[in-house]
């Protein structure tokens, strides 16, 4: 954000930044031809700020936990299992479910640009369309866990999913220890974002 | 191509820095540009792979500086003016009109149905798995040499994955092919394949222990491993 704030400049506190000026010049002659329609653009924001996100994921994985059954399919047509539960649509048409266990840990990615499941995680974070994560993860998947406070010892494999086509994958965290009296909406509210990414656990608070 | 977008591999980038509690839009503009892409903006990208393509051809410069929505802008703003439906000076007199009246706000057009429109394509999504009356010529657990291409135009086969040995894993049907979509040249669906290769095959001695990289190829980009 530092590129912009000095473009800027701090004069002006109502000044806009470069790109917020350009979007406000474009958007507006858009309009103006007749070319945009408004409120279209406050409903899909509307959609990925408020109703699609990684709560979508994290009952696909609670489900899974506590359903044997809902588990075997999840695993074995990903984009099936997922819709019974209402999700699905654009980004996560074709979706794979990958399960980690205790000798395989699950990580996705894509280096070529930055596709991701939106429909059960919603929009990707900063990070994960960061040039760092999507030039080092298929390099250094280690390191890159590191930073991000996971160390696994070095006979877990670690797998790496670089959607290169339109397969979207979903990482099926391992079900953390000392949970199985929770009820699945509380099991729910402990599978973050990271760990359906495979970037992290799920833990106990 | 071998584009400043094909970054697998490449050092120099840094640590990864982690945002807790990220909101999903960091400034409003963001929301504005999300929706724009979303909706069209005069200019709907002729697909996917034909909008990916647009932004791989950015200025390698800018591709590299712009954060992920100022590329989406810089793709709106340059698919307009080449579709003529915006000029740059316009444009420059409009920055420069906010410039000075930053009050000014942005008109409005509600098209109500068009909304709906939108929002129903979202729950739809665009599947890209397509029936074909050919065979898939690699089966699960056959090895397979990644070929080495060098498409001036869209590919989905990344630098660091060109050349090198796997084994296929998983098999998903016949989907769109990117590297004519992208061109208009027609959707010519092959079949598409997971291919697993180690870490050890793509890096070398600098790999790290016990690491595999997956990725989901199509059957051009592939040759049976004879050896």
């Amino acid at each position: 954000m530092s590129k912009q704030e000095s473009r800027q400049g701090h004069h002006h506190p109502r000044s806009l930044s470069g790109p917020a000026l350009r979007t406000k010049a474009i958007e507006s002659l858009l309009v103006e031809k007749g070319l945009l329609a408004s409120d279209a653009i406050d409903r899909v924001v509307e959609i990925y700020e408020n109703e699609v996100g990684p709560l979508n994921g994290a009952k696909v994985v609670a489900r899974a936990w506590c359903d044997p059954e809902y588990k075997r399919r999840l695993l074995r047509d990903g984009t099936s299992a997922i819709a019974e539960l209402g999700f699905g649509g654009m980004q996560g048409e074709h979706m794979v479910v990958v399960e980690n266990t205790p000798r395989v840990h699950n990580v996705i990615c894509c280096t070529l640009c930055s596709c991701y499941p939106w429909p059960i995680l919603g929009l990707p974070p900063a990070w994960y369309k960061s040039l760092a994560y999507r030039s080092r993860i298929v390099r250094e998947p280690r390191a890159v866990l590191h930073e991000f406070g996971l160390d696994l010892p070095d006979s877990v494999e670690i797998r790496v999913w670089d959607s290169s086509a339109e397969i979207r994958y979903m990482v099926l965290p391992q079900r953390p220890p000392g949970s199985a009296k929770l009820s699945e909406a509380q099991l729910a509210s402990l599978v973050t974002r990271d760990a359906l990414v495979g970037v992290g656990l799920v833990k106990l608070p | 191509m071998n584009g400043v977008h094909d970054v697998g591999g490449m050092d120099g980038f840094g640590r990864i820095e982690y945002e807790a509690n990220e909101p999903v839009f960091h400034e409003p503009w963001e929301r504005r540009v999300f929706g724009m892409a979303l909706t069209g903006a005069g200019v709907p990208p002729k697909s996917l792979d034909a909008l990916r393509h647009e932004l791989e051809r950015l200025d390698p410069l800018q591709y590299l500086s712009s954060s992920y929505y100022e590329r989406w802008l810089a793709r709106i703003e340059n698919a307009a003016i080449e579709a003529g439906l915006l000029s740059r000076d316009e444009i420059a007199d409009r920055i420069k009109l906010f410039t000075t009246d930053p009050e000014q706000p942005v008109p409005r057009l509600e098209d109500p149905e068009r909304t709906r429109q939108i929002a129903h394509a979202l729950r739809t999504g665009r599947p890209t798995l397509r029936r074909v009356r050919h065979k898939p010529r690699f089966a699960i657990g056959d090895k397979i040499i990644t070929r080495n291409l060098n498409p001036r135009g869209h590919t989905r086969l990344p630098r660091y994955a060109r050349g090198k040995r796997g084994v296929i894993v998983a098999h998903h049907g016949a989907h769109v092919f990117p590297d004519s979509n992208a061109h208009g040249l027609g959707e010519n669906p092959q079949h598409l394949y997971t291919v697993r290769i180690s870490a050890r095959q793509l890096w070398g001695d600098t790999a790290q222990v016990k690491a595999h990289v997956h990725l989901d190829l199509w059957e051009s980009y592939l040759e049976p491993d004879k050896a």
